[in-house]
């Protein structure tokens, strides 16, 4: 059984709490306990229907402003596959929220409200779901109901965002369109027969259908060292294992392997899961590595397969950050920058560029990069990292940046 | 469409979970000083067990296991607590709320409703300042509760033990920062993303042992609020609340005094499995505690509680 990840965006009020109440009541995946908790907080709002955003706004300020200022994970499963959705905050003071909650996002579902059409968030929602590479995005044109459910409206909003499309989207990222109305359950998992001249699937059915295409065993090899087992008993008293998750690429016992950023060489003796010992592992294993040498290994460091010359140990590097704290970004300071599981610290050159998400346009040479803005920066760290230009390998491709005095998460980069 | 037929759900466990969940437990051990485990001998709990004996096999669990024993605790989850750290040799520090109240630092709740959930805190705070843990792994669950759906994975606390939803550090792809500064301390969550139903399939899959309440046996209860209260010394019984005998098992296991049985004939996992997939309340529609206001859990966990 796979997992499916998804995550929800749109501006405020586009009703995605809403979309995401619908979905779950529709599939059986509210019980009787919580419809009737929904219920009776709707009847104390005053409203006559079920206020389905209230089953994900599930703070206490979320709910007095009616408006979701946190990601909620919820989830769902079909026999297809277990769904784990993150409903991301509409507003864009939020964005960075949204941002954590789309980054391990396989499908963006972007909301527009029919009545609207294109808002700046519409805009911000697609460049940062082409930043993070998510490989399908659904655009959902909601709120049908308040436009009669007319073609003609959905029509106008698909051409008026042929533009944006051109310039925020990868090649190979897929993109699709789908009239609904979350209110009223139309398209949500059975097709609408209030809008018969719509012939594509409802968007349960889209999300059944999507296969992603799982390229990330065939990427370069890549296993960082999280943790060094070493149980000193009697049992294993030479036991010296490596701990950790495979980013990308195969692995199979009998491999030559490369240390980095050491350069040490040695060759797979075991692969171990738990009391298992396999054959190979793949991206997303986590494993216990051992080899045939005493070589000196330690947390922070990546094996590659010994064959492949192009693996990278980046020191001065250029990459596109979209920047998560109140305190702005500035040429000149120091951070400490995460890449995997491996922390070092790292020293902003410059900013090379800001990019307007809303026209899609650079200003360059900024003085800063402030909360919610995406630009491109040029770094030096101390100590090479072992990563990957982000749209080669994004598994091995992205870092985060850390502030060395509040330890605050401040910002994500993408190895250009 | 039918979504929810039963039998497609049963001993589905998507392995991804495992993974995830074993590579959040060695980034507990690689980047804290002084992590542990809180242990309730719920199956939650007994879960991140497994996953810990997994993660540092075939070396032992790096971190103690935490219990914070309110005295209202189910003796069957006593037992299965020192069982299951004597199978997995990891070492077992164990603290009371008695203590706490004992000491005046916390005070007993009165009424029929009294429950010593809520005392918990002040043990739980006062056993991480005592073994000076900067970090706390626990078994909540994004799926159990609304203000739980927005944690994260490494949610970090003030020296009070409080969580600030609006300062929640971003948390991108699966990397976790877990620098604190003096005072503060982070709680883990590594079965953030399991359901209910991903526990029970794993438990299955795994062959776990768990706590014999949790299958069907027979008990003394009162009927409460049309809920099975288990009856017990602890219990504030009221003259009209006369024990039954029933037969019931628990679907979570907390103290007596706050978690409801069901009535069930379910000896079997599979038999628990397509109880759960099939019942109409959702598992902490069994927490009493829960009850208590819409923003229960949030208010809780803002001070300090799991």
């Amino acid at each position: 059984m796979d997992i499916l990840r998804i995550a929800t965006a749109g501006s405020v009020d586009d009703g995605k709490s809403t979309l995401i109440g619908r979905l779950l009541y529709e599939t059986n995946s509210i019980t009787k306990d919580k419809i009737e908790a929904l219920e009776s907080a709707s009847k104390r709002k005053g409203l006559h229907f079920l206020d389905l955003s209230l089953l994900t706004d599930g703070l206490i300020a979320e709910r007095e402003q009616g408006i979701t200022i946190d990601v909620a994970h919820i989830y769902f499963s079909t026999p297809t596959r277990k769904y784990i959705i993150a409903d991301t905050p509409g507003h864009v003071e939020y964005t960075r929220n949204m941002v954590t909650g789309a980054s391990n996002a396989k499908v963006s579902l972007i909301l527009i409200d029919a009545r609207q059409g294109i808002v700046e968030q519409t805009a911000r929602h697609l460049s940062i779901a082409a930043m993070l590479r998510i490989p399908k995005v659904i655009i959902c044109i909601n709120k049908m109901d308040l436009v009669g459910y007319a073609e003609a409206k959905f029509n106008a909003i698909i051409d008026s965002l042929n533009d944006l499309i051109a310039q925020t989207t990868f090649e190979g990222q897929a993109i699709s369109f789908l009239p609904i109305s979350s209110l009223f359950g139309q398209n949500i998992t059975q097709k609408s027969d209030e809008m018969p001249w719509y012939t594509g699937p409802s968007l349960l059915g889209e999300l059944e259908a999507f296969t992603y295409a799982e390229t990330l065993s065939q990427a370069p090899a890549r296993f960082p060292v999280q943790f060094v087992v070493r149980p000193m008993t009697e049992a294993y008293h030479d036991f010296r294992g490596y701990a950790g998750k495979i980013s990308s690429g195969t692995f199979a016992v009998g491999d030559e392997i490369r240390v980095l950023p050491t350069g040490q060489t040695s060759r797979i003796a075991s692969i171990e899961k738990y009391e298992n010992t396999l054959p190979k592992a793949v991206a997303g294993d986590s494993i216990v590595m051992t080899l045939s040498h005493d070589v000196d290994i330690s947390r922070g460091n990546m094996l590659v397969l010994a064959s492949d010359s192009a693996a990278p140990s980046l020191k001065e590097f250029s990459a596109q950050v979209c920047w998560l704290d109140q305190q702005a970004l500035v040429p000149g300071k120091t951070y400490l920058l995460q890449h995997g599981v491996n922390q070092t610290k790292a020293k902003i050159a410059q900013i090379t560029s800001r990019l307007d998400v809303v026209n899609q346009t650079s200003t360059a040479a900024v003085t800063e990069l402030k909360l919610n803005e995406i630009g491109i920066i040029s770094l030096r760290t101390a100590q090479a990292i072992s990563a990957d230009v982000y749209a080669q390998n994004p598994a091995n491709g992205a870092f985060i940046l850390i502030d060395e005095f509040t330890h605050a998460t401040v910002g994500v980069g993408f190895i250009r | 469409m039918n979504m929810n037929t039963i039998s497609d759900k049963i001993g589905h466990f998507p392995r991804q979970l495992e993974d995830e969940s074993i590579y959040i437990m060695r980034e507990v051990a690689a980047q804290f000083e002084r992590p542990a485990l809180l242990f309730s001998g719920g199956k939650d709990s007994i879960t991140l067990v497994r996953l810990a004996q997994k993660a540092f096999f075939p070396g032992k669990i790096p971190f103690p296991l935490v219990h914070i024993d309110t005295g209202h605790n189910f003796p069957e989850t006593i037992a299965f607590r020192d069982w299951l750290a004597k199978e997995t040799g990891a070492e077992l520090i164990v603290r009371y709320v008695q203590d706490s109240i004992n000491a005046g630092k916390a005070t007993e709740e009165t009424g029929k409703y009294a429950s010593r959930n809520v005392l918990q805190t002040v043990t739980l705070l006062d056993t991480i300042e005592e073994f000076k843990f900067d970090a706390c792994i626990g078994g909540a669950r994004r799926d159990e509760e609304k203000a739980r759906a927005k944690e994260r994975i490494f949610s970090v606390r003030d020296d009070f033990g409080q969580w600030d939803a609006k300062r929640q550090r971003p948390e991108l792809f699966d990397m976790l920062n877990g620098r604190i500064g003096v005072g503060e301390n982070v709680r883990v969550f590594p079965i953030s993303n399991w359901t209910e139903l991903d526990v029970w399939n794993y438990i299955k899959e795994e062959q776990m042992e768990i706590p014999s309440i949790y299958f069907s046996h027979q008990r003394q209860v009162i009927e409460r609020d049309g809920m099975l209260w288990a009856d017990s010394e602890h219990l504030n019984k009221e003259a009209s609340e006369i024990p039954f005998e029933a037969t019931v098992r628990f679907r979570t296991v907390g103290d007596m005094t706050c978690t409801a049985a069901v009535a069930s004939d379910a000896v079997e996992i599979d038999v628990i499995i397509e109880e759960i997939l099939s019942a109409e309340i959702s598992e902490r529609g069994a927490r009493i505690d829960d009850k208590r206001s819409e923003a229960a859990m949030e208010k809780r966990k803002q001070q300090g509680y799991f």
